[in-house]
C-alpha cells in the first residue's frame, strides 16, 4: 500500500472514485429511480434536441399552418394549437423553458437555503436567531399573492418567474439544513475542531458542509419538481412569459381557448402529462437518493 | 437445582461476508439462588448468548446446542410456549437502559407492561399494586410510577429496567453491561440491589459485563469469554485471583487493584485488539496476543481443561505436567 | 521555582439551570499543574469535573476567578485563545464521535496544521506525529479511515491530532473509558511515554480511581463543583480524609479490603448546593455521630468551607479531618 509514487491527494481522489462507483451500484439496486433517472435523461436529450427535431419556426404564430385545434394527424403527430402549430413541437420546445426554470430557480433556492440553514445551525446568539426568523418569515409568505405582486411590479419575464420561485422555496431547503446542521455540530468532531481552534469557517466547511451535502443533493431533485411545478402554475395562471412557450403557458392557452369544452384533448394533456411525468421522475430520483444515502446515516 | 442450562451452543450469523461465528460451543449452569458473571470484550460473544436464552437472536442466525431453562429447550419451543416462558420464566435487563425505556409513556405503565401481557385479567388496581411493590423492591419510591423517563436519573432508570425484569417473578434474570454508563456509587447501589435480590428471592443471576472486578465482588461464579468461547470459568474468587488463563490474568491486571505497588505508572494491557469474529486466526484465538504463546497454539485450538477442581481454563499450559512435552517448545 | 504551566485560581463557572436557577457547576477551585506533571480529577457525574476542565481549555467562560498559563491570565479575545491551543490541548471520551468519518487519518491529524496554517512539512509532522502514538509506519494509516480503525487505533489517532500542535498540557476527558478493557494498557502508557519523552502535562479527567492509581501523580476528588481533597496519589488514594474519597474508594471493586460504605441517594444537583459543607447531608461521618463526637457537626451543618489551596500537600476540605489532624482554627 505504501507506494512512493502516489500522493496523498492522488490516492484520495482514487478512493472517492471509488465510493461514486459504490454509491451508483447502490443507486443502482432502487428500481424506481432508475426509472425516474431514465424519464428525465430522456426529456433532457428532447430538450436540448429541440432546434434539431422542429425548426423553431414552428413556434411562429404567423407561420403557422396547419389548421387550428385539429386532432392529431399523420401530419401533426399530436394536433394543432389554436394558431395551427404542432402541438408536438410545442411540447418539446416548451420542455426547454419548463426544465430551464425549474434547474435554475433551484439553483438559486438551494444555495441560498444551505447558506442560511449552514449558518443559522451553526452560529449561536442573536445571529443565529435572526437568521432562523428570517427563514421563518420568508417561510409563509404566500408563494402566489406574492408571485402576483411581483409580476406586476417587475413585469412578466422569464427571469422574474426565476426570482419568484427562488425566493419563496430556499426556506424550506433552509429548514432542513439547519436541523442537519444542529445534528452534525452536536458531534464530538465539530468540539475537537473547536479544541484544535478551528473558527467558524473552518467549522461550516469542513466539518458541516460536507455532511450536510447528502441531504442537500437529496433535497435538491424535490426542489426541482416542486420548482418545475411553480412555474407551470405561474404560466397557466398567466404570469410567465407571454412570448415564450412552456407547458403552463400551453395548458394557459389551452384554456383560455376553451380547448376543455371542445373536447381539445391533444392539446391539454401532452403539456399536463408531460409535467407530471417530469415531476414524478424527479420525485423518484430524489426518494431513491434519499434511501441510499440515509441508510449510511453518519 | 439448575435454572438456566447452556449445553454447546453456538450462534453463527449469515451476514454479507459470509457466516460469522459470534458464539462457538458454550456450556455454562447457573443455578438458583446464585450468580454467575460472563466477561468479555467487544466480539467475545457475550451479549449474543444473552439473547439466545430467550431466543432473541436475529432469525437470519443459527442456533446450536440446547438451551435448557428450568429443564425445557428454549430453543425447541413452539412460538405460544416461547411467549409464556419470556419474562415469566427468564427476564433480561437490557444493556443501556437510558435509552431502553419507552420516553413517552410514564414508567409505571411501561413496568406494567409485560404484567397485562402475561395475564390480561389482571385488573388495574391489582397492577397498580404491583407495580408500586416492584419500585418498593427495587429501592425506588412508588410515586415514581407516575413519572417520565426523562425526570430520572440514569441510576434510577437502571433500577426501573430491573423492576421490569421482576414483573412476572421470573426465576432467571440476565443483566447486559448493568452498570457501564453509572458512577462508581450508584453502580455499586445496583449492583447491591441485584445481590439482595438474588438472596431474597432466590433468582439465577447472569451479569454481563466487561469489568472483571465488578463481577467478581457481586458473582458466585466467573466464565471469561473470548472469540465466542468461554476460555475460563469457576468460583468468581478464585478465577480472578488465581487466574490460569493468560486473557483473564490480562483483563484483571487492566483494573489494577489500588494500593498495589506494582500497579504504579505500570498500566498492564494487551497489544492488539480483540478478534473479529469473522476473522479468527488460526489455532488458538487469543495466541496472537499472547505473551505465553508456544507453536502449538498457532495449530491446535484449545478446549477447557481442569485447571483445579471446578476451575478451568482452555489453555496448552493447564491440565498438563509441563510445557517441555510440547514439539519444539523452548 | 517556575510557575505551574496551568492553574486555576478562584475559578468558578455557572450555567443556567432547570427552571432558571443558577447552575454552580464549578464553584471555587484552586489547581496547579506543573511541568511534566499527570494530575487526576475525579468524581462523579454532576461534580463539575467536565466543566472544569472546559473552563480550563477556554471552551467555556468562567463567571469568576481566572485561568493562569505560565503565571499570566488567559484572555478571550479570538487570538489569544487560538494561541492558547498551541499550548492546551484536549482528547475527548469516546474517539468514535471525535473523528469525522470522512476524513482520513492523514486529514485529521493535520487538521491543527491547517487550522493554525503552521509552516514546515505537513507530511512529515503528520508522520511523526502518528508514529509518536504507535502507529507504526506512519504512512499506512494516512488513507484510512476512522471505521476502518480499532477503538484503541482512534484514540491513537486524536491523541496524535492534539500533539501536532506540540503542547505543553493535555487535558483527556475520560480517555479509556469507551474502550474495550485489554486496550486500556496501552492507551494510558502511551501517556506515560509521552510525559517521559516530551515533558507533557497530563490532566486526566476520570470517575475511576483504578486509572489514578495506574498514572496520576496527583490526584484531586470533586464534589458539587469544589475540590473537597487533594494531594499525592499514593496518600489520598491509601490514607483518604475527606468521608466522601473513603466512601468512594470502599465501594470501588478493585479495592477490596474496605468494608464498603455505599452513600444513599443520588448525586447531588448544582442548582441546589446545601448550606455549610456541601457533602453533609449524605456524610456518613455526620450520620454516625463521628462528627458530634468530634465536636464539629453544627459547622458541618452550618459554616461554610474554604476553597482547598492548590499545594502539593495532601489536604482535605473537612472539618473533622482537620479536627482529627489537630488543625482546626476557631
Amino acid at each position: 500500500m505504501s507506494n512512493p509514487t502516489q500522493t496523498p491527494g492522488k490516492v484520495t481522489a482514487g478512493r472517492r472514485t471509488a465510493a461514486l462507483g459504490r454509491f451508483w451500484a447502490q443507486f443502482r439496486r432502487q428500481r424506481a429511480g432508475l426509472v425516474g433517472l431514465g424519464v428525465l435523461a430522456a426529456f433532457v436529450v428532447l430538450a436540448l434536441a429541440a432546434p434539431l427535431l422542429f425548426d423553431s419556426d414552428q413556434l411562429k404564430v404567423t407561420a403557422a399552418t396547419g389548421t387550428p385545434l385539429t386532432g392529431p394527424s399523420a401530419h401533426y403527430w399530436l394536433g394543432t394549437d389554436e394558431s395551427g402549430r404542432s402541438v408536438l413541437a410545442l411540447v418539446v420546445w416548451g420542455a426547454r423553458v419548463s426544465l430551464l426554470v425549474g434547474l435554475s430557480a433551484t439553483v438559486i433556492s438551494v444555495a441560498i437555503g444551505t447558506l442560511v440553514g449552514i449558518a443559522s445551525g451553526h452560529f449561536r446568539g442573536v445571529a443565529g436567531a435572526l437568521l432562523e426568523r428570517v427563514t421563518d418569515w420568508f417561510l409563509v409568505i404566500p408563494f402566489l399573492p406574492l408571485a402576483i405582486a411581483l409580476a406586476s411590479v417587475l413585469g412578466s419575464s422569464l427571469l422574474n418567474v426565476v426570482i419568484v420561485i427562488g425566493v419563496t422555496s430556499w426556506p424550506g431547503t433552509a429548514r432542513l439544513v439547519r436541523a442537519q446542521t444542529l445534528s452534525v455540530e452536536a458531534r464530538p468532531y465539530l468540539e475537537r475542531a473547536r479544541v484544535l481552534g478551528g473558527g467558524h469557517w473552518h467549522q461550516m466547511s469542513r466539518h458541516v458542509l460536507p455532511n450536510v451535502m447528502p441531504l442537500v443533493l437529496a433535497n435538491t431533485t424535490l426542489t426541482v419538481a416542486i420548482a418545475i411545478l411553480s412555474e407551470t402554475t405561474l404560466s397557466f395562471l398567466g404570469l410567465g412569459d407571454p412570448f415564450r412557450v412552456s407547458w403552463g403557458t400551453m395548458l394557459d392557452s389551452a384554456f383560455s381557448n376553451g380547448a376543455i369544452s371542445s373536447g381539445a384533448w391533444w392539446y391539454l394533456m401532452p403539456p399536463g402529462l408531460a409535467v407530471v411525468v417530469v415531476v414524478l421522475a424527479f420525485t423518484l430520483v430524489g426518494r431513491a437518493l434519499e434511501n441510499v444515502l440515509d441508510p449510511q446515516g453518519r | 437445582m439448575a435454572v438456566l442450562t447452556l449445553e454447546d451452543v453456538s450462534v453463527t450469523y449469515r451476514t454479507a461476508e459470509g457466516p460469522v461465528p459470534a458464539v462457538r460451543g458454550v456450556t455454562i449452569q447457573v443455578d438458583a439462588g446464585t450468580s454467575l458473571g460472563v466477561a468479555g470484550e467487544s466480539g467475545s460473544g457475550k451479549s449474543t448468548l444473552a439473547a439466545t436464552v430467550l431466543r432473541l437472536t436475529p432469525a437470519s442466525a443459527k442456533v446450536t446446542g440446547r438451551v435448557l431453562l428450568d429443564d425445557e429447550d428454549v430453543l425447541a419451543m413452539s412460538f405460544g410456549r416461547l411467549r409464556a416462558v419470556r419474562w415469566a420464566t427468564a427476564a433480561i435487563v437490557f444493556q443501556g437502559a437510558l435509552h431502553s425505556l419507552n420516553p413517552l409513556q410514564r414508567v409505571g405503565r411501561q413496568i406494567a407492561e409485560p404484567v397485562s401481557l402475561h395475564d390480561c385479567t389482571v385488573s388495574r388496581g391489582d397492577l397498580d399494586a404491583r407495580v408500586h411493590r416492584l419500585l418498593g423492591q427495587v429501592g425506588l419510591p412508588g410515586r415514581l410510577a407516575s413519572s417520565y423517563p426523562h425526570e430520572l436519573s440514569g441510576g434510577q432508570k437502571q433500577r426501573v429496567m430491573i423492576a421490569m425484569a421482576l414483573a412476572c417473578s421470573p426465576r432467571l434474570i440476565i443483566a447486559d453491561e448493568p452498570t457501564t454508563a453509572l458512577d462508581v456509587m450508584v453502580q455499586a447501589q445496583v449492583l447491591d440491589l441485584l445481590t439482595g435480590l438474588v438472596a431474597e428471592l432466590g433468582l439465577g443471576l447472569v451479569v454481563i459485563s466487561h469489568d472483571l472486578s465488578v463481577l467478581a465482588s457481586t458473582c458466585d461464579r466467573l466464565a471469561v469469554m473470548y472469540a465466542g468461547r468461554v476460555v475460563e470459568e469457576g468460583p468468581s474468587g478464585d478465577v480472578l485471583d488465581r487466574a490460569r488463563h493468560p486473557y483473564t490474568r490480562a483483563l484483571s491486571a487492566a483494573f489494577p487493584t489500588i494500593g498495589d505497588p506494582s500497579a504504579r505508572f505500570a498500566p498492564r494491557g494487551l497489544p492488539g485488539d480483540p478478534p473479529w469474529p469473522g476473522d479468527l486466526p488460526p489455532g488458538c484465538p487469543f495466541h496472537l496476543r499472547c505473551a505465553e504463546a508456544v507453536a502449538a497454539c498457532r495449530q491446535d485450538d484449545v478446549r477447557l481443561r481442569v485447571a483445579a477442581p471446578d476451575h478451568l481454563a482452555a489453555c496448552v499450559h493447564v491440565g498438563r505436567p509441563s510445557v517441555a512435552t510440547e514439539a519444539g517448545a523452548p | 521555582m517556575s510557575p505551574p504551566v496551568l492553574e486555576a485560581a478562584g475559578l468558578s463557572t455557572m450555567f443556567r439551570g432547570r427552571r432558571g436557577r443558577p447552575a454552580r457547576a464549578v464553584d471555587g477551585v484552586d489547581l496547579e499543574l506543573g511541568r511534566g506533571e499527570i494530575v487526576a480529577l475525579v468524581g462523579e457525574s454532576g461534580c463539575g469535573k467536565t466543566t472544569l476542565a472546559r473552563t480550563l481549555l477556554g471552551l467555556a467562560r468562567p463567571s469568576a476567578g481566572q485561568v493562569l498559563v505560565d503565571g499570566k491570565p488567559l484572555r478571550y479575545d479570538g487570538r489569544s485563545l487560538k494561541d492558547y491551543r498551541r499550548t492546551v490541548q484536549m482528547v475527548l471520551q469516546d474517539p468514535t464521535g471525535s473523528l469525522n468519518p470522512r476524513h482520513t487519518v492523514y486529514d485529521a491529524v493535520a487538521e491543527g496544521l491547517r487550522v493554525h496554517k503552521l509552516p514546515g512539512d505537513e507530511g512529515a509532522r503528520v508522520a511523526d506525529a502518528l508514529s509518536r502514538v504507535g502507529l507504526r509506519p506512519a504512512e499506512r494509516y494516512f488513507l484510512r479511515y476512522p471505521h476502518e480503525l480499532s477503538g484503541g487505533q482512534r484514540q491513537r489517532v486524536v491523541i496524535a491530532g492534539a500533539l501536532v500542535l506540540e503542547p505543553r498540557v493535555l487535558v483527556a476527558d475520560e480517555p479509556v473509558s469507551s474502550l474495550d478493557a485489554s486496550v486500556r494498557g496501552e492507551i494510558l502508557a502511551l501517556l506515560l511515554d509521552l510525559r517521559r519523552e516530551l515533558g507533557l502535562s497530563v490532566l486526566v479527567v476520570t470517575h475511576d480511581l483504578g486509572l489514578a492509581w495506574n498514572i496520576a501523580d496527583r490526584i484531586a476528588v470533586m464534589y458539587l463543583g469544589r475540590i473537597v481533597e487533594s494531594g499525592p496519589t499514593e496518600e489520598v488514594l491509601a490514607r483518604p480524609r475527606h468521608p466522601y474519597t473513603q466512601a468512594l474508594l470502599s465501594v470501588v471493586p478493585e479495592s477490596r479490603r474496605l468494608e464498603p460504605i455505599v452513600l444513599a441517594g443520588e448525586p447531588p444537583d448544582p442548582t441546589r448546593v446545601p448550606p455549610g459543607c456541601r457533602f453533609h447531608p449524605r456524610c456518613p461521618a455526620l450520620a454516625s455521630g463521628a462528627a458530634a463526637a468530634a465536636g464539629v457537626a453544627d459547622r458541618c451543618r452550618g459554616e461554610a468551607l474554604p476553597v482547598l489551596p492548590a499545594t502539593e500537600n495532601h489536604t482535605a476540605a473537612c472539618f473533622l479531618s482537620a479536627a482529627r489532624q489537630g488543625m482546626l482554627t476557631d
